[in-house]
Order: C-alpha cells, then structure tokens, then sequence
C-alpha cells in the first residue's frame, strides 16, 4: 500500500466512524450499520468491514457474514447512476427480458455490472412494487413504469449522456 | 377537562375543515409507489406550482393512492360545493387547464373526468359516480378506507377520519384480554400467508409476565406482485402504527418493529414520519394518552433478502444477522426477539385492528366468509385490463375478481394462467377461476391467497417459461441455510432451463418430482417446503403443455430465440 492509499484509507475510516456513530434510531445492529454506510457512500470499502466490527465490538468475522448475505450490499464503487430493472414474474410476462436486452446493449454490458465509462451500474431487481405498471425499472430508487424497449433504452442512454 | 384524544379529535376536525371548507376547492393527487411510478409525482408538481402561481382557491394534497392503478396519475378535484371529480391518466401538461376551468371558472373538463362523487350529480352530466363503477362497487373498503382520501403525512387527517379512536377505546374502555377476546372472536386469520387466528397467537404472548416483550410488524412483501403491505404503509401508515400499538397493548408488550426491506423508500418515509408524529403527539412512548400504558416504537431495515419476511429470518435480521431461519420450537411467543417473548403479525392483519376494536368483532364476522372473515386486498397485475389494488370481501370468485374488477384479460381473449399468492404458491388454469377466495378454498385449489397478488398471463403465456421465471426467483433468493433447498431449486432451475430450450429428456419429469420431495422433506422454512408447489400445480393445471415442453414440441421462449434467460448470477455464499 502507498503513502497516498494510505491517507485515502484512514480518511475512509473516519467518515465512515462518523456515519456509524450519527444512526439515529435506538436499536443499531451490524445490519444497520452496513445500511448506513452504503446509504452514504453506496458501497462497503474494506474500512467499512473493520469499522463496523470495532464499532459494533463483533469480529470483522460476524461483520462479513452479514454484509456477503444480502444482495444489495456491493463492495466496489458503483457507477454515478444505479439502474435497477425488474425480472420479476409480472413484469416478465408484461416483456421484462426485452428490456434486459435492451438495457444490456445501451449500456454495453452483458450481465449485472458498471457501463464501460462507470456511469451506470444496472442491477436485476425481484420487485420494485410497482406491479401494476409494469414493466418497471428505477433510477436510483425512483420507480419509472410501462417501459418498452425502447423508452429503456433511451433512458439508460440518457444516464451516459449519449444520443439515442 | 377534555381528555388528551378530546384535544387531539378538536385539532383534527380543525385541520380536516380547512381542507373540505366550503371556501375553498381541494386538489388531491393520488401517490404511492405505483403512483410515482406512472409520474404523480410531475403531476403533484405541476398542479402546486399552477395554483401557486395563479392563485387559485385551492389546496393541492399527495394523497395516498386509491388502487386504481390503470388510472393513474389520478386527480381529484373536492369542490366548495361538495361535488368531488376524478380524472385518470393526467399528464402534468393538463394542470393549467384543469385548474383554469374547474377550480376557478367552476366548470369540470367533464369529458376528461371518470367519475364524480357527492352532490347530486346534476353538475357533473353524464359523468358516473364513483360508487357506480365496477372497479370501486365490489370493494369493502377496511384497511384501505383512507386510501385516495387523506395525506398520509397527515396525522391530524387520519384522526379526522375516526383515527385512533379504537386505540383511545382500548385504553380507557377495554383490558389486554378483552381485546385479545375480541380478536379472536373477530375471526381474523393472519394475512401474511398462514392464516392462523390472530387473536390465538396474540393470547399465546399475552400471558407470559417477562418485563420486555416485542410485537413485530412484517412489512419485508417480497413476493413479486404483492404490493399491498407497502400499500398500506405508503397510503395510510398510521392504520398500522394503531393497529400496532393496540397489539402491544393487548399483548402488554414493551416494543414494536416495522420490518420494511431497503430501497423501497416511500413506505420506509411514511412509516418513519408516522412513528415520529405518533410520538409528539403522546400516541406513543411513555403513558400513551395520559394511561398507564407506556410502548416505543421504530422501523427495522433489511437487506435485500426475501427469507427476511419468514418470521424466525425476521428476528435474526432485526438483530442484525443473516437473515436464516432457526429451529422452532422455542416459538416466538416463547423466545424470539433476542430470545425475549415476541409476536409477529402482518400488515394487513394490524391494519384491520383498529376497525375490529372500533366497531366489534361481530361487524367484522358478518364480512366474508364462515371460515375466513373479513377481505382480501388483491393486487392484480400483468395481462389484466385494469391492474390495480382492491380490497374485496372474502368469499368473491377469482373469476368475478378477474372479470367484473380486472375487466378481463388485457390483449388476446382468455385469460389462461393466473400466479396467485407469490412464488412459493401456485399457478392456477382456468379450472379454478369459480374457486372462491377465501383461505380454505384457496389451499384446495393448490393456491393460497398468500401475500394477496394475482398475476395474470393471457394465451400467449409460456407456462414453462413463467415457471421458471418463478424458480429462478426461489433459487435466487434460498437463503442457503438448509441444501435440500438451496441444491434442490438449483436443480429445478437447471431442468427447467433444459425445458425451455428443447433439450429436456423424457426422464427429467420424476428427477424433478424428487427434487420437491426432498425440498419439503429437508428444509427448515417454508421456502424449501412449499418450493415444488408452483410446479406440481403447473402439472395439475398444464400437464399436457409440460409433456410437449418434455417432448420438444414447443417454440423456445425468450427475447433470444434460444429459450435461454437474462439471470442474476450473484448468489449468496
């Protein structure tokens, strides 16, 4: 490790104490506070790991075994924008895998991953709620309905900032 | 002296008439997840910074949503008269001219509108009343009373509308067991999927005279299709907060959890808000509304994990753990929660408390069927011409559901496959759509009501496609504990894969029934248990399209041609 991965490093672990240290609700868990910082920084550095640990006085052990369980943790930076499309069972009969592929070949990835220039990070979601509107994707949390191929297509283009 | 909920009702009844006066108009745009989904939120926008800037006599509201989801973005304008008019599908491009015309000239875009409600119809023309259309008129409205009618934001609004009231009852009128009593009497069966008496299970914790006890709120509703316990908490969150601090109370318990799953922000919001408004005003916290009955109160967040929402993976998560089932017994009622006695209902069995409490149990009986009182909030989805939420009395026939509500299949001309009750359930063929819904007939059919969603797949539906669509989704979210489960939906999906692509041989059929023997034999929750069920129900209902797919006879599904899918690889390790 460098100088400078170094001082990164150590200025990592202090904001990331500080977002440990500031949840607000009274019954703070290793859960809670792996949510916490991926709300934050969206993503869980190895400092994230080992903080979680001495904050919560578990072993970084207990602490990996949580953050690898749920699916939505991620321990690489994401790209600027999170695209998230559904495939579940009711989007899937209303043509949600039309627009994973559309999706796929706008983003130039072939799988759950980071678009070439580390804009866009598409991410398969179960169900984002919205059913009824399907076929659905979200940006970022926010849920966009009665998607085609092509509006997808344009809004994942939209997130590069490329034409379509 | 006026008691504290005498203050608060004064308050409320204030707030309330400054919003329905009859000086000035009330804009109410419905919200919800769906809502933002189709743009309510432009249109809120659009509609505010209009009356903003003009002027105009109104209030503009984000309302919860009403259910009727094929309509929105949907507005509704309450009139100083009393006469209330709904449009559909509203782009924020209209607000100037709804505005403009209805709100200050007085004049209705009557032939943008749907539906009216109030007055005597003589203003609104040929418009229907709300009341009179199909997708309204067979719904009892319980738990979604205040959807559509009030800013879940609100609390003095949801007071207005006879909030709380069963709480204030509860604590100045009723003790723990009469209100345990009245649940059971009430009939209400857990809505989560079990459907086990709630006012037993509230009386399995009542007793136990431990100085903490907990009651759990599981709003995790993973099952793709199901929006309904986030429905609940995004439209109207205080119907649960109540619902739940009257569980507390009638269990004498200390605490309660909101469980919502991460990401899903607008439920988390307003789940959030409720509790926080709930605490300033006295509604929780130390002697709640001036009783002796002291509760706390706050929202859990999971992870990404859909075991989360089996109860026993729900305590291992609000503890901060993986989210894994445990052994049982000990139940809950006995050592749950950090091993302290706890009780876990759903959202919709919370949600209809307050009701039961407010107009007794014997109301509530006389709805619905002998076995299952009360309603159903169904959620329907996929090839239905009117998607949406709608809570119908228990006993309707999915066929009148899908038909007289739904308005039939959306493209194509019959319905022929229905996915009811999330993917650990069924898939039903149109010789169970005379079944009636309530939990016993249901679970003869080989479905469940479950979590309350119904997809629907017109002809054009590849049953084997959508069966594995549902696998995958089981193997993806097996949370690995027990490996008849986490192998055994690796297999199916593996078979089925072969299916799909014409390379399935003729023996994989019986490989694939001892694969679900095995699951429901060697797993610890219902996730392995009931993971054959969507394919043993697919060869009760489409036996004869499995042996085609068996034999090679069908066109390969999927946008490639190749009968492949686009799948998640991650797993958990």
């Amino acid at each position: 490790m460098t100088t400078a991965d170094t001082k990164q490093s150590s200025a990592l672990r202090v904001e990331i104490q500080q977002i440990l240290s500031a949840q607000q609700q009274p019954t703070i868990t290793i859960l809670s506070s792996l949510l916490a910082v991926q709300d934050s920084i969206h993503y869980l550095p190895e400092e994230a790991i080992k903080e979680t640990a001495r904050f919560t006085g578990e072993t970084t052990n207990e602490v990996w075994s949580v953050a690898s369980f749920y699916t939505n943790f991620r321990f690489t930076p994401p790209g600027e924008k999170t695209l998230d499309v559904c495939w579940g069972p009711s989007c899937h009969l209303l043509g949600a895998q039309s627009i994973l592929e559309s999706v796929h070949s706008a983003l130039e990835v072939t799988e759950e991953s980071e678009s070439p220039d580390g804009k866009v990070t598409l991410k398969y979601n179960t169900c984002l709620g919205a059913c009824a509107q399907g076929p659905c994707i979200a940006i970022d949390h926010r849920v966009f309905g009665k998607q085609t191929p092509q509006s997808a297509t344009k809004i994942a283009l939209d997130l590069r900032g490329l034409k379509s | 002296m006026p008691t504290p909920f005498e203050e608060l009702k004064t308050r409320a009844l204030k707030r309330w008439g400054e919003f329905t006066s009859d000086e000035k108009a009330w804009i109410r745009i419905g919200g919800g997840t769906s809502g933002q989904a189709a743009g309510a939120d432009l249109v809120f926008d659009s509609f505010k910074s209009t009356v903003d800037s003009s002027g105009a006599n109104a209030n503009v509201s984000m309302v919860g949503a009403m259910g009727l989801m094929y309509m929105e973005p949907q507005v509704d304008i309450l009139m100083p008269d009393g006469v209330r008019v709904f449009y559909g599908n509203v782009e924020p491009s209209e607000a100037q001219e709804i505005v403009t015309q209805h709100v200050n000239e007085g004049k209705p875009l009557l032939d943008r509108a749907f539906a009216y409600s109030g007055g005597d119809g003589t203003t609104t023309g040929s418009l229907p009343s709300l009341d009179s259309l199909p997708t309204i008129s067979f719904q009892e409205r319980i738990a979604t009373r205040n959807f559509g009618e009030t800013d879940p934001h609100d609390l003095l609004q949801y007071i207005a509308r006879g909030g709380y009231e069963a709480l204030n009852r509860a604590l100045t009128e009723m003790t723990p067991e009469e209100i345990v009593d009245e649940v059971k009497a009430s009939g209400l069966r857990g809505r989560g999927g079990a459907a086990f008496p709630a006012g037993v299970k509230w009386g399995f914790l009542a007793p136990s005279t431990a100085p903490i006890k907990y009651v759990l709120c599981n709003c995790e509703e993973g099952d793709p299709g199901a929006f309904n316990d986030k429905g609940i908490i995004e439209n109207d969150p205080h119907t649960l907060i109540e619902g739940l601090i009257i569980n507390g109370y009638a269990t004498r318990s200390t605490h309660g959890y909101v469980f919502i799953r991460t990401g899903h922000n607008l439920p988390i919001e307003a789940a959030r808000k409720a509790i926080q408004d709930a605490y300033d005003v006295g509604l929780l916290g130390k002697n709640i509304l001036g009783s002796d009955f002291s509760f706390e109160m706050e929202v859990s967040l999971t992870g990404d994990s859909y075991v989360a929402g089996e109860e026993t993976a729900l305590m291992e998560a609000i503890e901060g753990k993986r989210a894994t089932p445990r052994f049982k017994p000990p139940f809950p009622a006995a050592a749950g929660l950090w091993q302290k006695p706890t009780n876990i209902n759903n959202v919709k069995t919370l949600a209809y408390v307050p009701e039961i409490v407010r107009n007794g149990s014997g109301w509530f009986k006389d709805i619905g069927t002998e076995t299952t009182s009360g309603t159903a909030i169904v959620c329907l989805s996929g090839h239905i011409t009117y998607p949406g939420m709608y809570e119908i009395p228990m006993g309707m026939t999915i066929r009148d559901v899908l038909e007289k509500i739904g308005g039939g299949v959306s493209e194509g001309e019959r319905i022929k496959v229905l996915q009811a009750g999330g993917p650990l359930n069924g898939l039903l063929g149109e010789d169970a759509f005379d079944t009636m819904i309530d939990f016993d007939a249901m679970s003869e059919a080989g479905a469940s009501i479950g979590s309350g969603g119904i997809i629907v797949g017109n002809e054009t539906t590849n049953v084997v496609d959508l069966l594995r669509n549902l696998i995958a989704f089981n193997q993806f979210e097996s949370c690995g504990k027990c490996f008849p489960c986490r192998l055994g939906n690796t297999h199916m999906l593996e078979i089925l894969d072969r299916m799909c692509q014409n390379k399935a041989k003729s023996s994989d059929l019986a490989l694939i029934e001892r694969v679900g023997v095995s699951m429901k034999a060697g797993s610890l929750c219902g996730h392995g248990q009931l993971g054959f069920n969507p394919i043993a129900s697919a060869l009760k209902y489409f036996g004869d399209e499995i042996e085609a797919c068996l034999a090679g006879d069908l066109p390969t599904p999927g946008v490639f041609g190749d009968g492949t899918m686009i799948l998640p690889t991650r797993t958990r390790p």
